[in-house]
């Protein structure tokens, strides 16, 4: 069990206000094994695009991870092994449609807001985020600010960098547009877990 | 969108408005939702330290617009973005038409911009053959009904589930449930394919941060990464007043502009964009990104002295929000492309005095908005400084010029209210109120009952009730307002009598007149400043230490209003100043200056409610005394749910707009049976009005009390006996 600090339970308290759902995690290969299990045991990712026909090999379910090592990916691909789960670490493009699970790393988190802060400069982590059905991002517990101006001087950096393309995600895609009704998942992720790792 | 010509045909639309019952009921449920949801994500924070930071920041800012622009444009173009100026709307449309037409784009998916609302992008880029998807849910929904948004935050809050189901079907093809989950995922499918098939997105943003060239985009539903992610090109449209020097700007402006515009901490997302960033489909492994800037009057409005301030707006929308007269005709006819309070501002600068000349007569001036306001916008005073102004341009209309003649004449105005009572007498069939409205003013104005001129006005009575205390503490001079004077005698007499057990020495200046509140809602700007003068010369003639009023309105106009309106007179601007320190309300000065003692009152009990008027709750900040004075008079306290949400009446407003006036009205009469009371005391005699004679009109059991009458009826010594 990891003790919890001050900013980390606000964390946790802002990011499930949120709906986000927050689990902590002792290692690396604990969260590939959570995000795994959650794979199974949602439902195929069903976005078929407007017009077109369900894909042949609907069946399959994708894992989108572009962030991992080598051996990382080795080693989620070896619990996906006969799962009819397929890991990728890049080319999203081609699966616009829809990827189950998107899998990435997070820079910060910020715990008045329970919001992740994501450097997405790379296109694949930007999809990763934006068409994956269930996001699960990997937090380590020692990024965990206060308030978003604590982080500032980290912001400004990447800010000043180009090009940069810097997220701060809290909580599923949502919109309320029609009477006001909540929903969740309108363009991004239905759902968004964090994984909260202690230390490297 | 306005395209009604004329104040008549802007009545009828709204009349159209009134009858939808669907858009009442959303809206009615919003406002409480609404203001519940805001106090609670705003708790633990310093709300008003936040807000003046961020005005202060935005107008340092706007003074140095131009040199911020140069800063960000010379980061930009570094970062390898073309940069644009666009003096004008059209410019800035054909700006991004061109971008289109060189980059060979053909499909466009857009990301929610009230800047390209404002330049209305979409018919321009239609009209050169090119296909635009909005993306997010609410401004596509419109799109595809070809509307305006009715909100600035949740565009379609007009349109029910079943309005949105029809629509999808018609889209679709295919029979679509009216189940809201499913009608989102709807959308989601469909708009994919969107972004797919796009080769241009549009975006716009909260931030443009000088000394990085970044962009910020706040958004909850995600639509704005995709749109900036998938598309080859981007283009952001972004008004000059988005600059700001730092990051520390928009995190300080993003504490704010979430909260008070769906009460959340944080929108889901915040992206922050600089430079061209990857793109897997281009020859170079970057997108082509442009960034139009658009004047469209910005640089001139930012140099204003008064109006500088509307540039502040980080278009929240929480002005609309909470705007009585919002809630109940709804966006379409409350706004011409920007919505609210902000909305018939902005669209005298940016869509033109045609466009805002009815729009800015239908503020009720209950000061809402202003208290909201994410950058302390004085929105009301700016309303009516337009209102004047366009009344300036084209001409006064007759009523307002005939009351700028008879008030700014206090015999002339005095003399008719005096006649008015000999003649009124067929009206009134003897009671106390006007049973029968003459001729024209009866149409739409039979939601209350109006009440009779007095018999005898309080400036008639002062002499035989003027109170001889032994040892005064305080010198007091009342100004009593017209209607107090000469409609409502009863309850300065009752305020005097509460008065005459403390130790306060009280005069009645003579020659005191209409505090000019009116005036200023009629936009006749010159007779208020005539009043205003008439005034202080008469509490000059004798010195007093307060200037009591127990009208709410009249003690509000006199302490803001009244520097304002002559802080350029240089004769009279300290005078003012002076003048309006000295202005208190009864409550105030009982309570806060003279802690009234719970000795004085025997109190029955009786179940009571407050009704907080405007002008003092939002206008002089007050908001406990009247609470605690109904507690020491031994009365109980039955608080209502929307205690300080305008009674309808806002003076000439309700006389101008009365179908609107009666719907206000109708809800907070609710809202007071609600409370089970059996007396509502309030401390102004507009809205003692204006709720009696709703009560009267109703029937409702409650009775109707100005505070001071409620008061002087629990003393334990009704008649003042001294030794």
């Amino acid at each position: 069990m990891i003790p919890i600090d001050i900013t980390m339970a606000l964390f946790i308290e802002k990011a499930e206000a949120v709906s986000a759902i927050v689990q902590p995690v002792a290692t690396l290969q604990e969260a590939l094994e959570y995000t795994v299990r959650l794979c199974e045991q949602k439902e195929a990712c069903q976005l078929v695009t407007a017009g077109g026909e369900p894909p042949p090999e609907v069946c399959t379910k994708t894992i989108a991870a572009p962030q991992l090592s080598d051996d990382q990916k080795t080693a989620l691909e070896t619990l996906c092994r006969d799962k009819a789960i397929q890991v990728l670490d890049h080319g999203l493009r081609n699966h616009l449609a829809g990827i189950d699970i998107g899998l990435t790393y997070t820079d910060f988190g910020i715990a008045d807001t329970g919001t992740l802060v994501i450097d997405s400069s790379r296109e694949e982590i930007r999809l990763a985020t934006m068409i994956s059905e269930i996001h699960v991002a990997l937090l380590h517990r020692e990024n965990i600010r206060q308030t978003s101006y604590d982080l500032e001087k980290e912001l400004a950096g990447y800010l000043g960098q180009s090009p940069n393309y810097t997220a701060f995600i809290t909580g599923a895609s949502r919109t309320a547009d029609i009477e006001r009704v909540l929903a969740l998942g309108v363009h991004g992720p239905l759902e968004l877990h964090i994984l909260i790792l202690e230390g490297n | 969108m306005q395209s009604a010509r004329n104040l008549k045909e802007y009545k009828k639309e709204i009349k159209g408005a009134l009858g939808n019952d669907f858009l009442r009921d959303t809206l009615d449920r919003f406002a409480v939702a609404y203001r519940t949801g805001r106090t609670k994500v705003f708790a633990g924070l310093d709300v008003d330290g936040l807000v003046g930071e961020i005005a202060a920041a935005k107008d340092q800012a706007l003074k140095q617009m131009e040199s911020l622009y140069e800063e960000f444009r010379i980061h930009a173009e570094k970062n390898g973005v073309h940069v644009h100026l666009a003096r004008t709307a059209a410019d800035a449309n054909r700006i991004i038409a061109e971008i289109a037409r060189r980059t060979d784009s053909k499909k466009i998916v857009k990301s929610k911009s009230m800047t390209a609302e404002e330049t209305l992008l979409n018919h321009h880029l239609e009209a050169e053959g090119l296909e635009v998807t909005e993306t997010d849910l609410g401004e596509w929904i419109i799109q595809l009904r070809h509307e305006g948004p009715s909100h600035m935050v949740m565009p379609a809050i007009h349109l029910s589930r079943y309005q949105v189901a029809d629509l999808f079907t018609d889209v679709t093809g295919k029979a679509q449930d009216s189940e809201i989950e499913r009608l989102v995922k709807v959308a989601r499918r469909e708009l994919r394919q969107k972004y797919i098939e796009a080769d241009m997105g549009i975006s716009g943003a909260n931030f443009a941060i000088a000394d990085t060239g970044t962009i910020g985009l706040t958004t909850n539903e995600g639509n704005a990464r995709l749109v900036t992610t998938l598309p080859r090109v981007h283009v952001a449209l972004i008004g000059l007043d988005k600059l700001m020097p730092t990051l520390h700007d928009a995190l300080r402006i993003n504490q704010v502009l979430p909260r008070n515009a769906t009460g959340q901490t944080i929108t889901s997302y915040v992206t922050w964009i600089t430079g061209p960033n990857e793109c897997a489909t281009t020859e170079s492994g970057r997108k082509e990104m442009h960034i139009v800037f658009l004047d469209n009057g910005r640089v001139q409005l930012s140099k204003d002295p008064v109006f500088s301030q509307v540039l502040r707006c980080v278009r929240c929308g929480a002005c609309a929000n909470v705007c009585p007269v919002y809630r109940m005709v709804g966006g379409h006819q409350y706004g011409h492309i920007y919505i609210g309070a902000i909305g018939l501002i902005s669209t005298y600068f940016f869509h033109g005095q045609e466009k805002a000349k009815n729009l800015v007569q239908n503020c009720i001036n209950c000061g809402a908005c202003k208290e909201v306001c994410a950058a302390g916008i004085d929105l009301p005073r700016l309303i009516k400084e337009i209102h004047a102004r366009i009344q300036d341009a084209t001409g006064h209309p007759l009523q307002g010029q005939l009351m700028s003649i008879m008030l700014k004449n206090r015999k002339l105005f005095h003399g008719l209210l005096r006649s008015a009572r000999k003649v009124q007498k067929p009206l009134t069939g003897g009671t106390s109120y006007v049973r029968h409205l003459p001729f024209i003013f009866a149409k739409g104005h039979d939601f209350r009952a109006l009440p009779a001129i007095a018999e005898t006005p309080f400036r008639d009575r002062w002499k035989t009730i003027q109170p001889a205390p032994d040892a005064p503490r305080y010198r007091v001079a009342l100004f009593s307002g017209c209607v107090e004077d000469f409609v409502y005698p009863e309850q300065l007499e009752a305020g005097v009598n509460v008065l005459s057990r403390l130790p306060v020495a009280l005069d009645f200046p003579m020659h005191q007149t209409c505090c000019g509140l009116p005036l200023q809602m009629m936009g006749e700007k010159g007779a208020a400043r005539k009043v205003a003068i008439q005034n202080i010369e008469a509490f000059e003639q004798q010195y007093c230490d307060y200037i009591l009023t127990l009208c709410a309105s009249c003690a509000s106009h006199l302490k803001h209003a009244l520097p304002e309106i002559l802080v350029d007179d240089s004769d009279m601007a300290e005078r003012a100043r002076r003048f309006a320190a000295k202005v208190i309300t009864f409550s105030q000065f009982i309570q806060n200056v003279l802690d009234i003692d719970p000795a004085l009152f025997k109190g029955d009990g009786r179940r009571v409610t407050y009704h907080a008027p405007c002008h003092l709750c939002r206008g002089m900040g007050e908001r406990r005394a009247p609470r605690a004075l109904i507690r020491k008079a031994g009365l109980t306290f039955a608080p209502a749910l929307e205690e300080e949400t305008c009674c309808g009446f806002g003076g000439t407003y309700s006389g101008k707009f009365p179908e609107i006036s009666a719907r206000i009205l109708a809800r907070k009469l609710d809202d007071i049976e609600a409370t089970g009371a059996d007396l509502l005391v309030t401390e102004c005699p507009g809205c003692v009005m204006q709720l009696r004679g709703g009560v009267v009109k109703r029937g409702d059991r409650v009775e109707v009390l100005h505070i001071a009458e409620a008061l002087a009826g629990s003393l334990l010594k009704p008649v003042d006996e001294k030794p």
